[in-house]
Parts: structure tokens; C-alpha cells; sequence
């Protein structure tokens, strides 16, 4: 808490001083130097504040608006359209405009959340003990489930047992190496996203 | 087309769309066109605020569209509007087709070559005269008794009557079948008043010509029916009638949902197909990489290159282990044997072949159909991946779900191990999105994700790793895959995140002696020189330092209005595909006002304000030399700007490519109010059905569940609601999930604005709040009054804006091209009350 030290005779001056309608009344413009105050004087842009910033891209629908995020101590404080872009010319919709709350939003997830077979509830788990645990599930059914030929002989190399879905809201680079490791490497086929749905 | 192309529309159809309120930005475009003169037209069901900004508005029923499009089709042949000069050429109108073609009015409802037992067709009747017309299409072979006789097109060009006399050409096949589509019918059908559909066809036949060009702009109106391909389909046939194809402000904008649902389409994440639209290999028909590039190649246009791609593909993936010896890796690759798509996925769950599962930001337990089922399904795995940035339904359906809710499951019953993983969102990392105009732009990481969140891109990278480690000491053959499989990208920082413009590299290509990145798919070879992660993106990184997605200069005023240095469109840059087109068979531009690209007789090019979408020095008087074989694009003239197509034009006929006929015709959805008025086939006889265990369909007309239902989307949320839900500003925005119901049925019914409603079908109910609005009005179809509901279908239990998950009401039937399901139009009952899980004793 801050504790006013001021005598009652200086913040009546500076009430005067800062006091817009007496400069209106004497003809000044009441949207510029007329609303200027102590405390005016002092407000700066949010984006000053900002250390880094860099261009993005929506992350809602295909219309594609790009976005300059600007951030400070690693913290996203401001999300606005960029005004260069073709496609929207800064403009955002009520979601692209809601990025700044969906990357900030206190509900985000933060770490792995683990729940054993009929359990009622999750727990949490150390994010490299659920890596190495998906790590050998997945190989565990691709090794009970892989087929290399059917019964009549045709080579077909693949697992029916694990399943992909998602992608559409991913980036190319990571739709590349999903279809690559899971389809490529390990035989998976039903890889989908929601193209289709 | 690009987006902003609209503004040099003089006609938009948006159909099958509600472009202000889902894809509000892009409407800018429209709202500017109109600005600038052109007429809108809006054609939906429920009038929005899309309908509200237009100039024309036309309600139909949901499901209908092929008949109204049908119908302008009809309008534009027997009126001859069409535009001649542009679609004699550049079309196959004129082109003659086996004498055998029958189509469903000659034939109850079928086109010629249907085999009950297989549910399918043979395609041999479809073919042009005594030839077969190959497709690069993945997952859609010609099905026909000699598929050698695709090497036919090497020999000669397809027959044709430029007369258009000839009974087989295309065009009398077109004006045969479109006959029946009459003002008349339309109403009858749609139950759109004729004078509104008239009105609209004028329109579009009006705003065609050198002079002017129009475009539609559809989305998951179109898409999300057992006829979906072929409402696209019958658009298209409208636009190539009106010379609408490759000309400023002329196509087709498929308007999508996600920001990279084009990239994961182009680079798939999708059963059947391979980066940038190769076919996944099939068991029964590709067993070597031989007989794969064999069925594959198409001899003639573009689709020839196909080896160089695929060879270049399986040597970005197996690097140096990829041989021309063992096939360059081919047998590494998972054959598929037969529709392994999302909806035969949620039966391999409740059958329990399918037994762990990876959901990497997809929310299927609210977007998948029958959503029921859904839950069922990963009640019976045995483990279970979910990765986001919230905690979505999907994640929690063992202890919040439909199941538990009604009492059918506790979560002890449920065996499911379950890990929920935090998930960075773009601006927490670095990479590309590919928006719906195939624009791919890079986006900046700027901060890192909270807590122990990790890209997508990282998690499959790092489990990549460990599984490559687990594999390392198997000689077992079924375990080279991982073990060859390439994975050496630079990690960056100390939690070792793979560099994703190593991997948008890898995308671009390089040649495999020096990794120097390639300038695009021209310099690709076949015979393992180059590699390439998706050969149509090619180009994208064309060197070291020099990142195309990331260029952010737009044209001033004094630029041409493409835009080419902003981001990267596939292909090579181009931003209208099919752009020779928008010159005319001489190469002149067809009006000063539609210019776009030309032939320069004094260089020897193509040249003008896009890239031209063809062979750069291709001159317009080109002919093939049909006196010796052709193949590639030297069986295609200087005049034919369809250079991914085998002859070279629009196919307004498809004699391959779609599995339920070569043209449109109208079919009921699967569950509908109404018979059939054309045919006696009632729906799509391709349909794939699912006859399955809480998987039960309506009968047609079927009195217990009276009422035509669709389901959509609002502005405020996103899809099924993850990102949007739980986000403060959205979820106040719309708080709550509702159902529009016109007046006189809630009158009928007793039901006012906020009054709870159970909607149900036989896969089950939901109960929501009811909206009255006029915004749905009652139609007359075939003589009696039909009722259609409206519900969106974001909201499930998770996050402040909640509501029963629509899809619970949707079954799985598919459209037999894409396995695209049909929440757009079914049948359902509707009654005032709530359901009693929520509130024991209040009257249901
Ligand atoms: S701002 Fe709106 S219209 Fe633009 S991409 Fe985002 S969701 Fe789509």
C-alpha cells in the first residue's frame, strides 16, 4: 500500500490542475489536450512494455489471420491482428481476438495427469515417467498386434492395434512426423484427423 | 482461389456455408465485392447473419443442395447460358463416352455398372469411348475389367463431337440427365419458392462471360453428407458451364474449419493417402514399389512425374537405407486393406481390435458422431493418449461422461489407462499452418507453454527416440521400419526440441549426395538423387536461410493483389490454380478487366500477374504429335489448362475419381422426412452403412421422429469447443448450448424461448434450451410442411460453456468418396421437458 504524504493544500492544486472542465470550458478540445492529466501523462502503451514479439497465425479456423503476439518475461501480454497481413488487415473475430486468454488462460493444462486402469480419479506423474511408460505401451501392442501377411499371403506389414487421431489443428511439421514415425516407423494405418468429422 | 480474390467476384454463391458468423474474416471479402457491385446470394436453410448481408436469399431443406444445383445446371444448358468459348475447349463437353452409359433416369436411381452384391460400381461404362481415364486420386482406383487400356490415352486424344450432336458426348449425357431438374421440381424438392431459385440462376448465368466471373464459396454444409463429393461436384459443373475456373475472382472456396485442417490434408494425417496426396499403398494392389508406380502413374499430364515424388518421399524417410535395391524401403511402409478412416476406428474400439489410442488435439467424444458410441469405444481400450491444452471430454469421458451420466458404466468398471499431456499452442512454438487457400505461413515461437507442456512436434520426436532405442538390439524384419526410418533433426535447448524448420526442410526436399536444398518438385528425380517430404510443397524453402512461409510482404497499392510475397501458397507459389485458364485457347487474355496471366509471343512464355499454373514455355498452338506415343504433358496441347487432369480439361463428366457415379444426382440424406422425388433409388446407394449395435437408423419419413435436424456452428466457439469453452471471453459470449426451433412447430409443441427440450433420435437424446426463432421457417416439400431444428454442436461438460454433446443424436453413415458422415441432415423427435439423469422427478 502506497500512503499519500501529500499536504490537503497540494492535492488541491494538483485537483485543480488536473481538473478537465475549467480547459474546456476555455475552448479546449475536450478528446485531446482538455482530458490530459498527472496520470495521463504518465500512461504508455502495452506494447512498450514488451520485450519480444513475433508474427503468428490464428490458431482457430482456416481463414489463416495472422497475429503479432507480444511477450514480456515470457509472459504473452498483448495478441493483436497484424495489420500487414492480406488475408485481415489486423482485424481479428471474437476467437482470434480471444488468443491472448486461451494461451493465459489459468485453466491450461500443466503437467501430466495419469489415470490407472479403473481408478476414479487422476494423479499426477513426472512427464518423463509417462513418456517412457507410453514409449514401451506402444511398443508392447505393436508387438501383439503387428501383421505381416495375412492368411492368404499378402504382405501387409502393419498394426490394426494402435490408433492416431488429430492434426487439424497442428502444424504441417507435426502432421509430417506423425504420419512419418507412427505410419512409417511403426506400421500404424488408422491415422486420422478431422478432416473427415 | 485466394481469399481476397472475392472482391473481383461480380457474382458470390455462398452455399452450404455460413460464411459471416464462422468465417467472418473472409467475409470481409464478400461485403466488399458487394461494395463494389457484385450481387451475393446466400442459399441455407437457416437465415443468418450471411442471409441478412445478402442480396438474394433462398431457404432450402438440408440435404437438397444437388437439386437446386441441378436445377441451375438444367437452367443454364436448355437456356444455352452457358459460356461457350471458355467451356468447349477447356471442358470434356464435347467428349464421347462408351456407348454403354446409363444413367439413374434410365436405370431406377443407378448409374450403369452397379454391382449389388459389392455395393459398388464398375466403372467401365463411364469411360471415354475405348479408352480408360486414369486417377491420381488416392483411394480411388478405376475399377474397370482392363486397366491397361489407360495407356490408350498415350495413343490418341479422347473422341470428340465439337458439334455437340453426338448422342454419347458429354454434353446431350448432361442435358439427358439434368432434364427432370425443372424450377418446378426444385420447389418441390428444396422447397425453395421457384421464383427465388430463378432468379438465383439468372443471376449466376448473368455474371459469366469474358467480361465477368463468380464464385462459391461452401464449407461443412456441403462437406457433411452421404453426397457430399458430389454437391461439390455439381457446383463445380456450374462454374466450369460458366467459364468460372483459373480467372480473377472465379472458383471455388472451400471454407475449413482449423487452422491446418489443409495442411493435414495436404500432409496427411489421414489413412489413405501419403504426404501431399500419393496413395497410402494398398495389400491387394500394390505389393512391390513396381506395381505400385505401375497402377499410380497416370501416363499423361502432370500425375506422370508421380515415381520422382514417391521415390523422393521414401528416401526422406529412410534415408541411406532406402536402396533401389530393396525398393528404396517400400515394404517398410503399412499396407491397408481396406476403409480404415475415423468411423470404422470408433467399431475397432467397441470390437476391441483397436486397443491403445493417441488423440493429439482433436476432441473426438464431442466431434465424433454418435458420440455415444465414441465413448464406448475408448471405454474398451487399453490405453489411451490424450494431449491438448485443456482438459477436454474426451480426456474425462471415464468419469464425467455420457456413459457414467446415465448410469450404464461406473468408472471403476472402466479398465483404460489414461494419460492427459499438456500441449503447447502456436505462439509456444514454431511452425507452419496451411490456411484454407492452401497459403502456408509460419508462425514465431515467442514464449514457452506453462509448465511441462511440449510441442506436438517434440512429443513425437522424443517418443520416436525412445522407441528407437527400444528397438535398437531387434533383428526381427517387422522392426526395421523404426530402426531405418530417419529422425536426425537438430534439438534446440535443454529440453532438446527438434528444430521444426529442419523438418520444414525435409518437407521442401534436398538432394541426397550434399542435403543442398531443392528449388522446387521440378528438380525431383526418380532414381533416389533427391528426397522429399511432399513434393507439392516443394519450393517452400527453396534455400539455406531463405524460408518462404515466413516472408510477410504484402503488395502495396501498386502491386498486382496476389500477394506473392506474403507466406507461400502451394503449389510453386501459385495463387490460382489452373490459371491458364484465364486466358483464352489463343492465350489472350479474355477481357482487360479479367486478365490474368498470358502467353508472350516475343518471349516465348507464359507470363502475367500470378505464376502460370503450367508449362512455362508451352505455347498455345502446341499440339501433341499423335502420329508416334505421348506422354506427360506432351500429350497435352497448348491449349488445355487442366494440366493435372490426363486430357487436359475440366471434367464435368468424371469418368474416374468418384465411386458413385460420374454426375451428380439428387439423393435423400440417409434419414429424411421425404421420398426420393426423382428416383426410386431413395439415398445414395454407395452409402457406406455401419448396421451396428447403437448405431440404429430412422426409416424414411418415420413418424416417430418427425423432424429434419442439422447441426452448425456459432462464431464464438471453435469446433468441438477445446480452445473457446474454457476461455473466459468466448464462453461468456455463449454461454450455453440451445436448439433453433421455428414458431409454429414450438407452437405446436407448447415450447417458448428458454423452455427445456429433449431432442432424440435412436442413438440418443439430448435436452438443451429451446430458441424460438423465425430464423427456420417451415417448408411445403412434395405437398406437405416439414419442420427443421437447429442445434450447434460445440458444447459438451468441460470448461463455463456447457451444454448435452449434440453429436450424441448423429449416427455413422458415410459418403462412400471421403467417409464423410452426415450431420447435416438426419431425422430426430423433439419434445418440451428435460431428460430425468439431470433432474430426478421433473416430468420428462
Ligand atoms: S480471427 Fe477468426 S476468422 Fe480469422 S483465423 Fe481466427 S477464427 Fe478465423
Amino acid at each position: 500500500m502506497t500512503i499519500n504524504r501529500r499536504t490537503p493544500g497540494k492535492r488541491i492544486a494538483s485537483f485543480v490542475r488536473d481538473w478537465s472542465l475549467p480547459r474546456q470550458l476555455a475552448g479546449e478540445p475536450s478528446k485531446s489536450t482538455a482530458a490530459k492529466s498527472t496520470t495521463s501523462e504518465k500512461l504508455q502503451p502495452r506494447l512498450k512494455l514488451a520485450d519480444k514479439v513475433g508474427t503468428s497465425i490464428c490458431p482457430y479456423c482456416a481463414v489463416g489471420c495472422a497475429q503479432l503476439i507480444y511477450a514480456r518475461n515470457g509472459k504473452v501480454i498483448h495478441v493483436e491482428g497484424d495489420p500487414r497481413s492480406p488475408v485481415n488487415g489486423g482485424r481479428l473475430c471474437p476467437k482470434g481476438a480471444a488468443t491472448m486468454g486461451l494461451l493465459n488462460n489459468p485453466e491450461r493444462l500443466t503437467t501430466v495427469k495419469y489415470r490407472r486402469p479403473h481408478a476414479t480419479d487422476w494423479e499426477e506423474v513426472p512427464l518423463d515417467w509417462a513418456m517412457e511408460r507410453i514409449a514401451r505401451l506402444t511398443k508392447q501392442t505393436r508387438d501383439e498386434t503387428f501383421v505381416e501377411k495375412l492368411a492368404d499371403g499378402t504382405v501387409v506389414n502393419h498394426t490394426l492395434g494402435i490408433g492416431v487421431l488429430g492434426g487439424a489443428t497442428l502444424d504441417n511439421e507435426e502432421n509430417y512426423l506423425m504420419k512419418k514415425v507412427f505410419g512409417g516407423g511403426l506400421g500404424v494405418v488408422a491415422i486420422e484427423n478431422q478432416a473427415r468429422p | 482461389m485466394s481469399q481476397w480474390d472475392l472482391v473481383n467476384s461480380d457474382v458470390i454463391l455462398v452455399m452450404g456455408s455460413n460464411m459471416a458468423e464462422n468465417h467472418p474474416i473472409a467475409f470481409r471479402f464478400v461485403v466488399e465485392a458487394k461494395q463494389r457491385g457484385a450481387t451475393i446470394i446466400h442459399v441455407d436453410p437457416r437465415f443468418t447473419r450471411t442471409s441478412a448481408l445478402a442480396d438474394i436469399y433462398a431457404p432450402i431443406r438440408s440435404g437438397t443442395d444437388i437439386a437446386f444445383l441441378g436445377g441451375i445446371v438444367r437452367y443454364l444448358l436448355e437456356n444455352d447460358l452457358w459460356f461457350r468459348e471458355y467451356a468447349l475447349p477447356y471442358t470434356n463437353l464435347s467428349t464421347i463416352i462408351e456407348d454403354g452409359f446409363q444413367a439413374p433416369e434410365e436405370f431406377d436411381g443407378l448409374f450403369s455398372g452397379w454391382d449389388e452384391e459389392k455395393h459398388s460400381y464398375k466403372m467401365d461404362s463411364w469411360q471415354y469411348e475405348g479408352m480408360v481415364v486414369p486417377t491420381a486420386n488416392a483411394d480411388h482406383s478405376v475399377e474397370v475389367s482392363d486397366p491397361e487400356k489407360k495407356h490408350e490415352m498415350t495413343k490418341r486424344p479422347p473422341r470428340r463431337d465439337e458439334t455437340l450432336q453426338d448422342p454419347n458426348c458429354v454434353y446431350q449425357i448432361m442435358r439427358r440427365r439434368f432434364a427432370a431438374y425443372t424450377p418446378e421440381m426444385v420447389e418441390r424438392v428444396t422447397g425453395c419458392p421457384k421464383e427465388s431459385f430463378v432468379k438465383i440462376a439468372e443471376a449466376m448465368a448473368k455474371n459469366s462471360g469474358r467480361e465477368r466471373t463468380g464464385a462459391v464459396c461452401y464449407a461443412l454444409g456441403w462437406t457433411h453428407h452421404t453426397t457430399g463429393s458430389q454437391m461439390i461436384r455439381a457446383a463445380t459443373i456450374m462454374q466450369g458451364l460458366l467459364g468460372n475456373m483459373g480467372r480473377p475472382g472465379g472458383g471455388v472456396l472451400a471454407l475449413r474449419g482449423h487452422c491446418s485442417i489443409q495442411g493435414s490434408t495436404d500432409i496427411p494425417t489421414l489413412y489413405e493417402m501419403l504426404p501431399t496426396y500419393l496413395a497410402q499403398p494398398k495389400a491387394a494392389k500394390h505389393p512391390t514399389l513396381e506395381t505400385y508406380l505401375e497402377e499410380e502413374t497416370v501416363p499423361t499430364g502432370w500425375w506422370t512425374n508421380l515415381p520422382k515424388y514417391m521415390v523422393s518421399l521414401l528416401k526422406a524417410w529412410y534415408g541411406e537405407h532406402a536402396t533401389k535395391e530393396n525398393e528404396f524401403g517400400y515394404q517398410w511402409l503399412p499396407k491397408i486393406v481396406g476403409d480404415h478412416s475415423q468411423f470404422p476406428m470408433t467399431f475397432a474400439m467397441t470390437d476391441g481390435f483397436m486397443r491403445g489410442m493417441f488423440v493429439i488435439g482433436q476432441n473426438t467424444v464431442v466431434g465424433g458422431m454418435n458420440a455415444k458410441l465414441v465413448q464406448k469405444g475408448l471405454a474398451g481400450l487399453d490405453w489411451l493418449v490424450v494431449r491438448d491444452s485443456h482438459e477436454v471430454e474426451t480426456a474425462t469421458f471415464w468419469k464425467k461422461g455420457t456413459l457414467i451420466s446415465e448410469g450404464e458404466m461406473k468408472p471403476e468398471d472402466i479398465a483404460t489407462e489414461i494419460f492427459l499431456m499438456p500441449a503447447s499452442l502456436p505462439g509456444e512454438k514454431a511452425g507452419t499452418f496451411t490456411n484454407t487457400q492452401r497459403l502456408v505461413q509460419w508462425h514465431d515461437k515467442v514464449v514457452d507453454g506453462p509448465g511441462d507442456s511440449r510441442s506436438d512436434l517434440s512429443f513425437v520426436f522424443h517418443l520416436a527416440r525412445r522407441l528407437k532405442e527400444l528397438y535398437a538390439e531387434s533383428t526381427e524384419k517387422r522392426d526395421e521400419p523404426i530402426r531405418k526410418l530417419t529422425l536426425d533433426y537438430p534439438v534446440i535447448g535443454p529440453l532438446e526440441d527438434p528444430d521444426s524448420e529442419a523438418v520444414l526442410q525435409e518437407i521442401n526436399g534436398y538432394t541426397t549426395a550434399d542435403r543442398k536444398l531443392v528449388s522446387g518438385f521440378k528438380a525431383l528425380k526418380d532414381d533416389g538423387s533427391t528426397a522429399c517430404g511432399g513434393w507439392a510443397y516443394s519450393g517452400l524453402f527453396p534455400e539455406e536461410g531463405k524460408n518462404l512461409t515466413r516472408s510477410r510482404k504484402a503488395d502495396g497499392p501498386d502491386g498486382n493483389g496476389a500477394h506473392h510475397g506474403w507466406a507461400f501458397a502451394w503449389p510453386s507459389n501459385r495463387r490460382t490454380l489452373y490459371n491458364r485458364a484465364s486466358a483464352d485457347p489463343e492465350g489472350k487474355p479474355w477481357s482487360e478487366r479479367k486478365k490474368m496471366i498470358w502467353w508472350d509471343e516475343a518471349e516465348g512464355k507464359w507470363t502475367g500477374l500470378d505464376i502460370p499454373d503450367y508449362v512455362e514455355d508451352k505455347a498455345p498452338g502446341y499440339r501433341p504429335d499423335w502420329s508416334k506415343e505421348q506422354t506427360g504433358m506432351d500429350a497435352i496441347s497448348g491449349s488445355d489448362p487442366f494440366i493435372m487432369m490426363p486430357d487436359g480439361r475440366m471434367a464435368l463428366f468424371t469418368p474416374a475419381g468418384l465411386k458413385d457415379g460420374p454426375l451428380p444426382a439428387h439423393y435423400e440424406p440417409v434419414e429424411t422426412p421425404a421420398k426420393n422425388a426423382f428416383y426410386k433409388a431413395q439415398s445414395n446407394p454407395a452409402a457406406k452403412r455401419f448396421h451396428r449395435k447403437g448405431n440404429a437408423l430412422h426409416e424414411v419419413a418415420d413418424k416417430q421422429y418427425p423432424y429434419a435436424l442439422t447441426t452448425y456452428r456459432l462464431t464464438e466457439h471453435h469446433t468441438a469447443g477445446a480452445p473457446t469453452r474454457g476461455v473466459p471471453t468466448t464462453a461468456e459470449l455463449q454461454p450455453e448450448s440451445f436448439a433453433e426451433i421455428p414458431p409454429e412447430l414450438a407452437e405446436k409443441l407448447g415450447v417458448r424461448t428458454l423452455d427445456w427440450v429433449v431432442l432424440s433420435t435412436k442413438r440418443g437424446e439430448v435436452e438443451t434450451r429451446a430458441m424460438v426463432t423465425e430464423r427456420l421457417r417451415p417448408l411445403t416439400i412434395d405437398g406437405s410442411t416439414v419442420y427443421e431444428i437447429g442445434m450447434p454442436w460445440h458444447f459438451g461438460w468441460a470448461g463455463y460453456a456447457t451444454g448435452d454433446i449434440a453429436n450424441i443424436l448423429t449416427s455413422i453413415v458415410a459418403d462412400p468418396n471421403v467417409s464423410m458422415h452426415e450431420a447435416k441432415a438426419l431425422t430426430c423427435n423433439l419434445r418440451k421437458g428435460r431428460l430425468r439423469r439431470h433432474h430426478e422427478g421433473v416430468e420428462a
